[in-house]
């Protein structure tokens, strides 16, 4: 019995509590809110230390019997996929709080109320990725939803309302249809071992023996709730409206984590439980996937709001790490989770500068800037860095997850590798152009024309009324910037969390790498 | 193929080279302002220190017997089950030459730079981009496999995005820039891909094992890997049909042309094609295609750069056909990679210079880059004037400097192959030789002699021209590239200097005997050299020239001041139809796809009504929806009791 995935869950959750009844102090609320983010990052940390790469498939396991009449239990653990999504979550948490500081919140909203729901979201979060029954997997998955629909549709821009349910009632739709999965599989227990279980350990050896046709519609079940999560073409549309509308912070984690749980679910649910309609439908994955690259990256081309943009870029990602996924080798698994780590720092970081630059620019609109890296050089630099590791350059951590789903997806799937590394080329074309579009060029825009004094004026120091990054903001964005460089040159201790976990979950789908290892 | 060892001595400090130049990065970026005073000299300082290393690594490698090659083995970068990619150096002579190379010109073009850029408000963040690039570029050559060459590729690809849009304020800055990064990202692609085949057949991606076991590969494999690398060398080095974007990185800074898009980052295609020669040796028809590549660039170059009055790109375009040369060269095989590298190095040597001269001359003419508003600046600026010229003859080939050694052995060797090859690649190259003496002795007449024409003409901004001879830190680089343009050529190939060092890395050079002689060839293009030499001069040496330039010319000309219709053909191949692509998608997007969807949930919920009630409640919308679900769970219930 280890506790320290039950202070994982519980500390946000009190953290909320707390903050929640801090309404009156919006600074306190603030401060308290941030201490207990750091303390979950400390103990996130202590979770890593202790986790043994060598070691037990899941690890950090508790058990509490909960709905004994079902075989429900509230169990955790993690194995190494879990583990750096906890991380990432303890990691960005912070930042957020940090990154949505200053934010103007609209009309008779506390901020108290918006950080308590951000600290409830951690606690759903952490659920989601250390749940090891499938029953209390569903109950987080639905339960994320609530703080995400609250946050959106209290404290996002104008058109919040109508995002908000949409958000919701895809994510729902998606739910119930895994919900009837979930009960399948409870069901597929029962007949076999004579009581029903929700235990996924004891589910993956249980559901493998199935028939393929089976498989198949448990399967579906499965997957269609992760790839609206994901979200994969054609189930996307709702991540623009919800992205755009969300407010900065809550967009982080939004593309940040509570998507990853779409990708997170492919490789604990969807492949060690049907490994046969794994194998048999990871073609039609593979289409999807490589569509959401070339589709993704081509309306993030044509988009003209700022955060719609990033909300497309993410889908073309969110295809690179199915096919990563789908791809059945270790190299393109493990580049798929660290895909997923790292589109979590990367896109976090571009949704906070495109948050700053709309601080200042006072719209999400791409035609109402240009040259701004004149009055703000700093956040220009800065934006440039999150564009950089958007793009996948070597160097930034986004580029050793893109090279190994790519070089870890040709050897299986060659046709389907090259056409998404196309997705190389748009990501440069949708991330430079934006950056040229807002930063480069001649000073544009009506709030920038102003700071600099009229169209064409030389700009005056004195006068200008557009601030570059202040203190808070570049505390928020250095680590996100550490983590980048220090990833792209060093990932192996990542890697090394990672890889085992992807090479257990290949085996329990039955496949091999298809580039053997020498030696060994 | 030789095998490596394990560094030792002072090469295990090789790190250095490319942590100092980092480091200089580094400091100027995150200091910013704090560094305004001293990041000139520290970006200076990093540099020469770096060249400082290399020299004693030159001679410490010149003192051994043996191979000459090591490998220094720094940390495992991705290592993922069969997969390791090593981040390490390898130490060889092919790697040391552009040790040298990189780091030399770099030290003369960022001491150049102090003057060049003395004006400028952000000088230490120019110094910052050039650290960067030349820290990149070591990684490019010294990476000890395909990855980390790839590394190094788009990190100089990277330096050379944010130098060309030095002047991002100007929109054509920041699109050239943009077009260069995009246009590499195509090459790289191909480079990428090849990696990939080289990791699902060999199951590695390190030079040493690669090299190893070419022979696992199948014919096809092995020509697919060589045309995918030529792809990514086409990108960076500006070869057909990937070269529009070179003439536009001419907006960045002249110091910047001279350095990348001259000397170094651009002869990048020529040293991935050398190094890779264990694979190019293995596909003669991979080969032929690099031969017919470099043929029809360094044709294509030549006859653009006759055509254009602006002075840096013409000399852009004397690049793209220069690089066209070393191309054929290393595409000729073992006959040819240590000419291709010959070349390369006396290019970088008399290219750089002639960049630099051009950015004296601009300099002193209010950033001028007219040729056709210049004339007869001999009298005004004289070291200027007697170092270009210099270069000028090292690149036409006149006899004993250093074009005449290298760019000559190329054609020679080009006519040593038999049959039509031989005709065909030798004639491409004697005849572009004779058009690069016509279009440089151009420049030098409408540059340098002739009567003055900007007396009475102002510039852009207003302002008379005063040319003036640069200050020293701009002129002592000239002078040092000068010698180099001179000498370089006849010490490399005396004996096969370089040659018998570079054998460890590039196989021993071999000889053949074609088409035509040695000798003949020699004279073939001293003779076409000087027929260019007099046609320029008879057009325009003999007679005063006009400030404008002539509109009613011949189609050819039209032609070639159009980039031969290359962008015109990009446009209407890629870029409109992109265009239209896209927003036809945004618009499927916004009606189509999301109106189907939500549609599909309307019908799921009854009708679209009733979509906007769940709006409404948000309870009563939750109890409809587990009645969905419920209906949904007894269907899969029923579907798992029957199967």
């Amino acid at each position: 019995m280890s506790w320290t995935l039950i202070a994982l869950l519980l500390l946000p959750l009190a953290g909320s509590l707390v903050v929640a009844f801090l309404r009156g102090n919006d600074r306190t609320a603030k401060l308290v809110a941030l201490a207990f983010a750091l303390a979950e990052l400390v103990i996130a940390v202590l979770a890593w230390v202790a986790y043994d790469p060598a070691g037990d498939r899941l690890q950090l396991t508790s058990s509490v019997e909960w709905i004994p009449a079902f075989g429900i239990h509230l169990s955790f653990g993690v194995d190494g996929i879990a583990l750096v999504m906890i991380a990432l979550i303890a990691f960005l948490v912070p930042v957020v709080i940090g990154g949505s500081w200053a934010d103007k919140l609209p009309e008779g909203r506390s901020a108290g109320g918006f950080f308590a729901l951000l600290l409830a979201m951690e606690t759903g979060m952490v659920g989601v990725f250390a749940a090891t029954d499938v029953f209390v997997f569903y109950v987080f998955f639905e339960a994320v939803l609530v703080p995400m629909y609250f946050l959106i549709g209290r404290f996002g821009g104008p058109n919040r309302q109508y995002a908000a349910m949409k958000f919701f009632l895809y994510s729902l739709l998606g739910g119930l249809v895994m919900l009837a999965s979930v009960i399948g599989v409870y069901v597929a227990a029962r007949d076999k071992l004579g009581s029903g279980t929700f235990d996924w350990a004891t589910l993956v050896t249980v559901t493998k023996d199935l028939p393929l046709s089976t498989q198949i519609w448990l399967f579906l079940g499965f997957f269609i709730a992760f790839a609206i999560k994901a979200p994969l073409v054609p189930l996307h549309t709702w991540l623009p409206d919800a992205g755009a509308e969300a407010p900065v912070g809550a967009g982080v984690l939004l593309v940040g984590i509570l998507d990853k749980i779409g990708t997170f679910g492919f490789l604990r649910y969807c492949l060690p439980l049907f490994p046969l309609a794994s194998q048999e439908l990871a073609p039609l994955v593979l289409v999807l996937a490589v569509a959401g690259v070339l589709y993704g990256s081509l309306l993030a081309v044509g988009q003209t709001d700022m955060k719609r943009f990033v909300a497309y870029t993410s889908i073309a990602h969110f295809g690179f790490i199915a096919l990563g996924i789908f791809a059945f080798s270790s190299q393109a698994g493990a580049g798929a989770v660290l895909y997923m780590v790292n589109h979590g720092i990367s896109t976090g970081m571009l949704f906070l500068v495109v948050g700053m630059v709309m601080a200042r620019g006072g719209s999400r609109l791409i035609q109402d800037y240009g040259g701004m890296a004149k009055l703000t050089p700093v956040l220009g630099g800065l934006f440039f860095v999150a564009g950089l590791s958007s793009l996948a350059l070597p160097g930034t951590n986004s580029f050793v997850s893109e090279f190994l789903v790519l070089i870890g997806s040709f050897p299986n799937q060659p046709v389907f590798t090259v056409l998404a590394a196309i997705g190389m080329v748009l990501a440069a074309l949708y991330i430079l152009w934006l950056y040229q579009r807002v930063f480069q060029g001649p000073v544009r825009g009506t709030a920038l024309v102003d700071a600099v004094g009229g169209p064409g004026a030389a700009l005056d120091p004195e006068r200008a009324s557009v601030p570059d990054l202040n203190k808070r903001e570049l505390a928020v964005l250095a680590p996100l910037v550490a983590l980048i460089l220090v990833l792209g040159f060093y990932p192996q201790p990542v890697l090394d969390v990672i890889t085992p976990s992807v090479g257990a979950t290949l085996s329990e789908v039955g496949v091999t790498d298809p580039v053997a290892q020498e030696g060994k | 193929m030789t095998e490596p060892v394990a560094a030792s001595g002072i090469g295990s400090l090789a790190w250095l080279l490319l942590a100092l130049p980092a480091f200089g990065a580094t400091v100027l970026l995150i200091g910013g302002r704090r560094t305004d005073k001293w990041g000139h000299l520290l970006g200076c300082a990093t540099v020469l220190g770096a060249f400082a290393y290399g020299v004693a690594l030159f001679f410490e490698t010149i003192g051994q017997t043996g191979e000459r090659t090591s490998e220094l083995h720094l940390f495992d970068w991705v290592p993922v089950n069969a997969l390791n990619v090593e981040f390490g150096l390898r130490l060889d002579p092919l790697s040391l030459t552009f040790v040298l190379l990189i780091t030399g010109v770099g030290s003369l073009i960022h001491i150049y730079s102090i003057g060049y850029m003395a004006h400028e408000a952000g000088r230490r963040k120019f110094f910052a981009y050039l650290n960067l690039f030349v820290a990149a570029m070591l990684l490019l050559v010294l990476g000890d496999g395909f990855v980390t060459l790839y590394f190094g590729w788009e990190g100089v690809g990277l330096a050379s995005y944010l130098l060309i849009g030095w002047y991002q304020y100007k929109p054509e800055a920041a699109s050239a820039a943009k077009k260069a990064f995009l246009m590499n990202r195509v090459g790289d692609l191909g480079l990428a891909i090849a990696i990939f085949i080289l990791f699902k057949e060999l199951g590695t991606t390190q030079y040493a094992d690669v090299f190893a076991r070419v022979g696992e590969l199948s014919a096809a494999e092995v020509t697919a890997v060589t045309l995918l690398l030529l792809l990514g060398a086409c990108g960076k080095s500006g070869q057909f049909p990937l070269q529009a974007w070179l003439p536009d990185a001419m907006a960045g800074p002249t110091p910047v042309s001279a350095l990348i898009h001259a000397a170094t980052m651009v002869t990048a295609g020529v040293y991935l094609i050398a190094r890779a020669n264990p694979i190019y040796n293995a596909s003669a028809d991979g080969r032929l295609v690099v031969m017919i590549i470099g043929a029809v660039t360094l044709i294509i170059g030549c006859v653009i750069g006759c055509a254009y009055d602006d002075f840096k790109k013409v000399l852009a375009y004397s690049t793209v056909s220069q690089i066209g040369y070393m191309i054929l060269a290393v595409g000729l095989g073992p006959v040819g990679y240590a000419l291709g590298i010959m070349h390369l190095l006396t290019h970088g040597f008399f290219k750089a210079g002639l960049f630099l001269g051009a950015g004296s001359v601009m300099h002193g003419m209010n950033d001028e880059g007219n040729i056709r508003r210049m004339g007869g600046l001999w009298r005004k600026m004289p070291v200027t004037f007697v170092t270009w010229t210099l270069g000028y003859l090292a690149l036409i080939g006149f006899p004993f400097l250093s074009g005449y050694f290298s760019k000559d052995a190329i054609i020679a060797a080009a006519f040593s192959e038999h049959g039509w090859r031989g005709w065909v690649f030798g004639g491409a190259a004697a005849l572009g030789a004779g058009i690069t003496a016509f279009y440089m002795t151009r420049l030098l007449f409408l540059v340098f002699l002739g009567k003055p024409r900007w007396e009475d003409l102002k510039s852009e901004d207003g302002r008379a021209y005063h040319p003036h001879e640069s200050g020293l830190t701009m002129t002592v680089p000239m002078i040092l590239l000068a010698v180099g343009s001179v000498g370089a050529g006849a010490f490399f190939a005396s004996g096969n200097n370089l040659a018998n060092w570079l054998s460890p890395s590039l196989g021993e050079l071999q000889e053949q005997h074609g088409v035509l002689d040695h000798n003949v060839v020699n004279f073939l293009v001293l003779g076409l050299s000087a027929l260019g030499v007099l046609v320029a001069w008879l057009f325009f040496g003999r007679r005063a020239q006009p400030v404008e330039r002539p509109e009613r010319v011949s189609f050819v000309v039209r032609a070639a001041r159009n980039d031969l219709y290359g962008n015109a053909l990009n446009e209407a191949l890629f870029a409109r139809p992109g265009t239209w692509l896209t927003r036809a998608l945004v618009f499927v997007d916004n009606k189509g796809v999301d109106g189907l969807v939500n549609g599909s949930a309307a019908l799921l919920g009854g009708s679209s009504g009733r979509l906007r009630r769940l709006q409404t409640g948000f309870v009563r919308s939750y109890a409809l929806s587990m009645l969905l679900g419920a209906i949904f769970v007894l269907g899969a219930l029923l579907m798992v009791r029957f199967s």
